[in-house]
């Protein structure tokens, strides 16, 4: 008998998949998103020790490159002395101006010599001369080793036996280190020095009672702690620009994205670091 | 003239030591998925130019920079003059690449520094020569390469086949035991690449030093090549004397020979 003549037999429609609702897209971006940002910080972090692990073990050991060191603070520190100055001068005006204005509310204009004092020594100054270096200092650093990576010379000193992370990395972090607190010192005095032209000079406060002021309120420790915030932030900044410049990759368009990354990392690294310091030298905000 | 006629070197005082300089046995390397390099295992013949030749992204760039250590690999042996380096960390390492001297592809000298200063980079760093004897090394070295008249000269001013010149005199600085050439040729004209491939067999002559080279220009290779070793893929396809590769029954070598316009009667004719 031929299927054709078979008596049709009720049949129940084979199972459809449904299919399945597809996420929205801004949805699977978020969560994307959610997942690698998270994954980047952590692997950054672990760049950066990396990175510091490697300067602490090369650093401690000879050859100790004093010609290299001795070029890196002249280029960390004198080279930066001219960018760091005119802030200092500027900031120090401006915050003259604006703290006589607002103490006038009050009748309270003497005192800016002592807010003037204390914000720079403890707060701007170590701050704005990070920032300056960073951006000086740091984004040649990045953009230095970053062109020397890619046109393979951090290789070619690896094959003559050169460890390139104690040729070029430790010298950098320890001028960092060592000339930001210098940096910020001249900071300090010409930031005063830009208030007392302001305050005095033009706006005509009373010179003795604005230099009084200043000693008065403006003691060893708020000094100390612009210069220990000086210490990290000077290293923060060219750890973080040799990182990006030492592991650049992708030619010339790799140089420039690791540049303004160093950059734009240092910037809110010192930011951060300022109040994870401020927190804990102080005993107040949470830290 | 090709390698083949023109015969291995002489070279007395390698006749007592072990023909091969390095040895490779099982080499893995692997970048994420992608495994370069699987289980590479060829020799390094001592006092020759030994030439490492594949098409681009066969993985022989990253053959090299295991054979320095630039990278570590993920498996197998690098054996140099006996000893396994492939383990080795960093400050062990040290001694070991003071017998290697390496010119980059790009050439890689130190752009913020002369020609002179480029060279004399590897005396300051590890020797305790004064500079005037250094001066002396160094002009001498410049002078044997043709380049002594660039010694103040920054690399950016100089031609491709100069910055070569420079480069091997870089490498050649502490007189190394084996130089290792990153595709020497590529981007130069015909007339230079001759005179670089001239110069890779005049500082070999020279210097008694093991080269590898990196190429995949054949006309560079049968004109210098002692030992011709093909990579594909990430595994060694054939290796020998520039005869015995011409003779390889292997149709991938075959097909890379016609591809690259030898054939082996025009070798044989010395027409390369």
């Amino acid at each position: 008998m031929s299927e054709a003549s078979q008596p049709a037999q009720p049949t129940s429609p084979p199972p459809v998949a449904q299919p399945r609702r597809a996420l929205p897209r801004w949805l699977v971006a978020l969560g994307r998103t959610a997942v690698a940002l998270p994954l980047r910080f952590f692997g950054e972090i672990g760049m950066l020790a990396g990175l510091l692990g490697q300067a602490i073990f090369w650093g401690l050991r000879p050859p100790y490159r004093v010609g290299l060191l001795l070029a890196a603070l002249e280029f960390v520190g004198v080279q930066s002395l001219f960018i760091v100055g005119l802030t200092g001068l500027f900031i120090g005006m401006v915050f003259g101006i604006q703290l006589v204005d607002g103490f006038r509310q009050f009748g309270a204009e003497n005192q800016a010599g002592s807010v003037v004092g204390m914000a720079l020594t403890r707060e701007l100054a170590p701050v704005f001369a990070s920032l300056m270096v960073s951006a000086r200092a740091g984004s040649a650093m990045s953009t230095e080793l970053g062109s020397m990576r890619v046109t393979d010379q951090i290789d070619a000193l690896t094959t003559m036996a050169v460890n390139p992370v104690q040729f070029l990395v430790v010298p950098r972090i320890i001028a960092g280190a060592l000339m930001v607190p210098l940096l910020t010192m001249v900071f300090n005095l010409i930031g005063i020095f830009g208030a007392w032209l302001v305050c005095v000079q033009i706006l005509g406060l009373d010179p003795g009672v604005f230099a009084e002021n200043v000693k008065w309120y403006v003691d060893a420790r708020d000094v100390t702690q612009g210069l220990v915030k000086a210490v990290f932030f000077g290293f923060t900044v060219t750890l973080i620009a040799c990182r990006h410049g030492f592991y650049a990759q992708g030619g010339a368009a790799g140089v420039g994205q690791a540049t303004t990354r160093a950059v734009v990392q240092s910037a809110v690294s010192i930011l951060v670091l300022d109040y994870v310091i401020t927190s804990v030298i102080t005993g107040q905000g949470g830290l | 003239m090709t390698a083949a006629a023109r015969g291995a070197p002489d070279g007395a005082a390698d006749a007592a030591r072990d023909p091969v300089h390095l040895r490779v046995r099982g080499l893995r390397k692997r970048y994420g998925e992608h495994e370069v390099l699987r289980g590479v295992s060829f020799d390094v013949l001592r006092g020759l130019n030994n030439i490492l030749i594949g098409a681009s992204g066969s993985g022989k760039t990253v053959m090299v920079r295991q054979l320095i250590r630039l990278e570590r690999p993920d498996a197998g042996e690098i054996i140099v003059d006996g000893r396994e380096i492939s383990r080795l960390s960093d400050v062990e390492l040290v001694p070991v690449r003071r017998k290697f001297g390496m010119v980059f592809q790009m050439s890689a000298l130190f752009d913020s520094m002369d020609v002179y200063d480029n060279v004399a980079f590897l005396l300051r760093e590890h020797t305790t020569l004064r500079e005037r004897d250094i001066r002396e090394k160094v002009m001498a070295r410049l002078q044997a390469l043709g380049v002594e008249h660039a010694a103040h000269k920054l690399p950016a001013e100089l031609s491709g086949g100069m910055k070569k010149r420079v480069a091997v005199a870089r490498a050649l600085a502490l007189e190394p035991e084996i130089l290792i050439y990153d595709e020497p040729t590529t981007g130069l004209d015909p007339i230079t690449s001759r005179t670089v491939d001239d110069l890779i067999e005049q500082t070999r002559e020279t210097y008694g030093v093991t080269s590898i080279v990196i190429s995949h220009d054949m006309a560079s290779v049968f004109r210098i090549g002692h030992h011709i070793t093909y990579l594909y893929k990430g595994v060694i396809e054939a290796s020998g004397s520039p005869q015995e590769f011409l003779a390889s029954p292997s149709p991938r070598v075959r097909e890379f020979l016609e591809a690259s316009g030898v054939s082996r009667e025009r070798m044989e004719g010395g027409r390369a």
